[in-house]
């Protein structure tokens, strides 16, 4: 924010040097309005639209789409380049006689431009993958809560502490109780075949891998009702392994956790 | 290379005994000549794509509504199973590899044939039986595979998917890679060994060396899945445990054995169609290739990183090492985009006409760049995590897959039509066929990024009216029935082409490689002559005498010392 104060400052400070000569007022106002659009971009970091994808309803979910924010602006930086040059040269040299065009075999500078850029592009990428990845697949050493999903054809049964186990209930899907504001860690293993334990609005998804256990923390930041999916194919009924998720503050979700363990006792 | 000249010196028409060919059905069916093989796999694969996109369309059909029944589940999953390995193993991998290699690449080269003429003509028979085994699964009483075309152990088992349809399919899976082996040897012996006097490896067309960089690819791949089908085909029948917990096997070491072939394979797939672009360019900007050598470093990088990315198929699994495997997906990019902009920088300065082969051409760089791009969001783990297994990867491989076998595939198609029929296509009905195509597919997946971006998972057989799928889905099988329309019309194209010839001059387009110095299509033995091999464009030299290449030094200056020594001859 503060970058982008500083920045538009001096973009104003630009144009009170703006009439020198005309080639450096040229060079000033293309300078001018890149670092307006700078300015302007690092002002607006937080408003930025979500391109389609859900910002995210945990803090991993969070991290996760300001990457994918990120990601997606270099994307369009580049695909705005690439189809730039290549709508160029379709419209600029088309057919127009029959003379031969100069013959380029290859040009040292280009290739070298468009070898080196791509690898700096793929470094900041990679480092800030890097740096998302380690806060998103963290498991904490001490969770508010352990649950215990299983997956199996075709549902999912969700085991609490104390012997409390929400299973599907006739044509009604399970429900995924969790506290807001804290952290859960979850451990995913399946019965029978690969199954993805994905909820959408989490931007997060795992296999639940016959033969491994999967464990990965989610802390929800708001309260809220959610759906869950399987994502990989398992078999006739994949469609329909459906659950949601309830979000609910730290203290309702003790009374629910509560409850139940007392119906499990009676 | 003193072999090579002596063994076929200057070509020849063919020994008297292999002119007296048989004629009709028997000529299909005995042949070893490579341009008969090459347009029986030709056939044969577009005979699969029709079919496999017939099933694309029962499936747009059963997605068009929620809560749809237009299909069973059990069928549901049967179509997209088959449409996926029919249009991977089936088509893309053969249309190009066995098809176009088979035809294009000994007539390249200056080969009267390919090195083993008896083994690619098994190839192609193995091939055949292959995809009609695969098809013949829809017939038995268990109905066809249903478990996907990546088959992902342990809903293969014997368990989980009994019946004669999945071994059918294992089976079909492993005499198709066989096929693919065989070709594969077939081609890098005749690469190595069959080149014309002069046409060194720096002189071969892109095209030969990315039909050689996949050859090596094969040969590093497919055995790996052969062995893991038979390993599974072994825990269905034969008792063992290799991929079930029950038996202390793995189930992950499917994943693994499968991606380690799977990542490689989509390069398999794409590279040949590369080699078809970076052919049609140049001929249709009328300048040589821009940046010759680096592209086939980037081709060379490609097959290198292509052996250490499989794991990004598995970033959800948790059970690999998260940033090699996206580093090196992240870096298969580089060398991915200099190609792009080697396509441009051909382009760049010429004279671009845009027939319709080129028309295709540039219309898979649109779309491949996109779906390039949203391969590099995908091989970010974190990313990886949100859309694994929903539509946003459905729509990225489409446009990278339908971008290269489709878009690069028919400018291919139409690009050596004339000479490997003799006959011209009507242009119209093809540029028509390209608009279709274009608009279809775009309207068919770039709805399906934003139904994966919220939520929906692949290769389920319905969804809710409450998921708010319905909108989106409901365009993107419009999209499908446009894109199915236009190749009605490329029917059509070829039944008019073939009811009412137009005869193809040798060299409709002006063509730079040595398939266009032969007549279209090329007799028996292929060459009576071979213009002299100076360059990498032997053809564009001898009809431009006047701007050859073996007298421009790479940066299109001329080199006073060679014009010296040409004169002075």
């Amino acid at each position: 924010m503060e970058l982008g104060i500083v920045q538009l400052d001096k973009s104003n400070a630009g144009v009170g040097t703006f009439e020198k000569s005309n080639q450096r007022r040229l060079g000033m106002g293309k300078r001018n309005l890149i670092v307006l659009a700078l300015g302007a971009f690092s002002l607006t970091a937080c408003n930025l639209p979500a391109f389609g994808a859900f910002r995210g309803a945990t803090t991993q979910g969070q991290n996760e789409f300001h990457l994918w924010q990120g990601f997606i602006l270099t994307a369009i930086v580049v695909g705005i380049v690439t189809w730039g040059a290549l709508f160029y040269a379709v419209f600029k040299f088309r057919r127009c006689g029959d003379q031969i065009p100069k013959q380029t075999h290859s040009n040292l500078k280009w290739e070298l431009i468009y070898t080196i850029i791509p690898v700096l592009i793929v470094i900041g990428l990679f480092a800030a993958t890097y740096v998302t990845e380690n806060e998103i697949t963290n498991v904490s050493s001490h969770p508010a809560l352990r649950v215990t999903v299983v997956a199996y054809q075709w549902g999912w049964k969700f085991e609490y502490p104390g012997g409390v186990n929400i299973v599907p209930k006739g044509a009604n899907y399970p429900t995924l109780e969790l506290p807001e504001g804290k952290t859960t860690t979850i451990k995913l293993v399946s019965n029978d075949v690969v199954h993805g334990f994905y909820i959408p609005e989490f931007n997060f998804s795992r296999y639940a891998l016959p033969g491994v256990t999967n464990y990965f923390d989610f802390k929800p930041t708001r309260a809220g009702y959610f759906e869950g999916r399987c994502s990989q194919l398992c078999g006739l009924y994949h469609a329909e392994m459906l659950f949601h998720v309830r979000v609910v503050s730290s203290s309702d979700f003790n009374n629910w956790l509560t409850t139940q363990q007392q119906k499990v006792t009676a | 290379m003193t072999i090579i000249e002596e063994e076929i010196g200057a070509p020849h028409g063919g020994e008297a005994h292999h002119d007296v060919e048989p004629k009709g059905v028997l000529l299909w069916l005995t042949s070893t000549d490579h341009k008969i093989i090459g347009k029986n796999y030709m056939y044969t694969s577009l005979v699969f794509f029709v079919i496999a996109g017939a099933l694309a369309m029962l499936i747009r059909t059963q997605l068009f509504a929620p809560n749809n029944h237009f299909v069973s589940p059990q069928t549901y999953n049967e179509l997209f199973t088959i449409h996926g390995s029919m249009m991977l193993y089936l088509f893309a991998g053969p249309f190009a590899f066995g098809g176009f290699a088979n035809y294009i690449l000994p007539l390249q080269i200056g080969a009267p044939d390919m090195a083993f003429p008896r083994l690619n003509a098994l190839s192609y028979w193995l091939y055949l039986t292959g995809g009609i085994s695969m098809l013949l699964g829809f017939l038995t009483a268990s109905g066809a595979a249903a478990f996907g075309w990546v088959s992902y152990a342990p809903l293969s088992n014997a368990t989980n998917s009994p019946g004669a349809g999945p071994d059918l399919w294992i089976v079909s899976i492993m005499l198709v890679g066989f096929s693919g082996i065989f070709t594969a040897v077939n081609l890098v012996t005749t690469t190595f060994y069959l080149r014309a006097p002069g046409l060194t490896m720096f002189r071969m067309p892109i095209f030969v060396w990315n039909m050689f960089v996949t050859a090596l690819l094969i040969l590093i791949a497919f055995p790996v899945l052969t062995a893991a089908l038979i390993m599974l085909y072994a825990d269905r029948h034969l008792g063992t445990h290799i991929y079930s917990v029950a038996g202390g096997g793995m189930p992950v070491l499917w994943q693994n054995l499968f991606w380690f072939f799977g990542h490689p394979e989509v390069y398999i797939l794409a590279l040949p169609f590369f080699g078809m672009v970076t052919e049609i360019i140049p001929v249709f900007s009328k300048k040589p290739v821009f940046g010759y050598k680096g592209l086939v470093f980037a081709t060379l990088a490609i097959a290198g990183l292509s052996t250490g990315v499989w794991a990004h198929h598995m970033f959800t699994t948790g059970t690999v090492l998260l940033p090699f495997f996206s580093a090196m997906s992240l870096l298969i990019a580089v060398p991915t985009g200099i190609k792009i902009f080697t396509w441009i920088g051909t382009m760049w300065g010429g004279q671009v006409d845009f027939k319709s082969p080129m028309l295709f051409v540039v219309g898979f760089i649109i779309v491949f760049t996109m779906g390039g791009i949203t391969g590099v969001l995908l091989a970010s783990p974190p990313i990886d995590f949100a859309t694994h297994d929903t539509y946003f990867v459905v729509a990225h491989f489409h446009q990278v897959l339908f971008g290269t076998t489709v878009f690069a595939g028919f400018g291919g198609f139409f690009y050596w039509y004339p000479k490997i029929t003799g006959r011209m296509f009507r242009e119209g009905l093809a540029k028509l066929q390209f608009w279709l195509i274009f608009i279809g597919f775009n309207v068919t997946f770039l709805p399906q990024y934003l139904l994966g971006l919220q939520g929906m998972p692949r290769r389920i057989a319905e969804y809710l009216p409450s998921d708010h799928f319905t909108t989106l889905n409901r365009i993107s099988s419009v999209g499908a029935y446009i894109t199915g329309f236009a190749f009605v019309i490329w029917m059509i194209n070829m039944w008019i082409s073939w009811r009412k010839p137009i005869p193809a001059p040798a060299n409709p387009w002006d063509g730079h490689t040595l398939e266009w110095a032969t007549d279209s299509p090329p007799s028996h033995h292929n060459f009576e002559k071979l213009p002299p091999i100076r360059s990498q464009r032997p053809v564009w030299d001898m009809n431009h005498p006047e701007a050859a290449d073996y007298k421009a030094s790479h940066n299109g200056k001329r080199a006073e010392s060679i014009e010296k020594s040409e004169t002075s001859r």
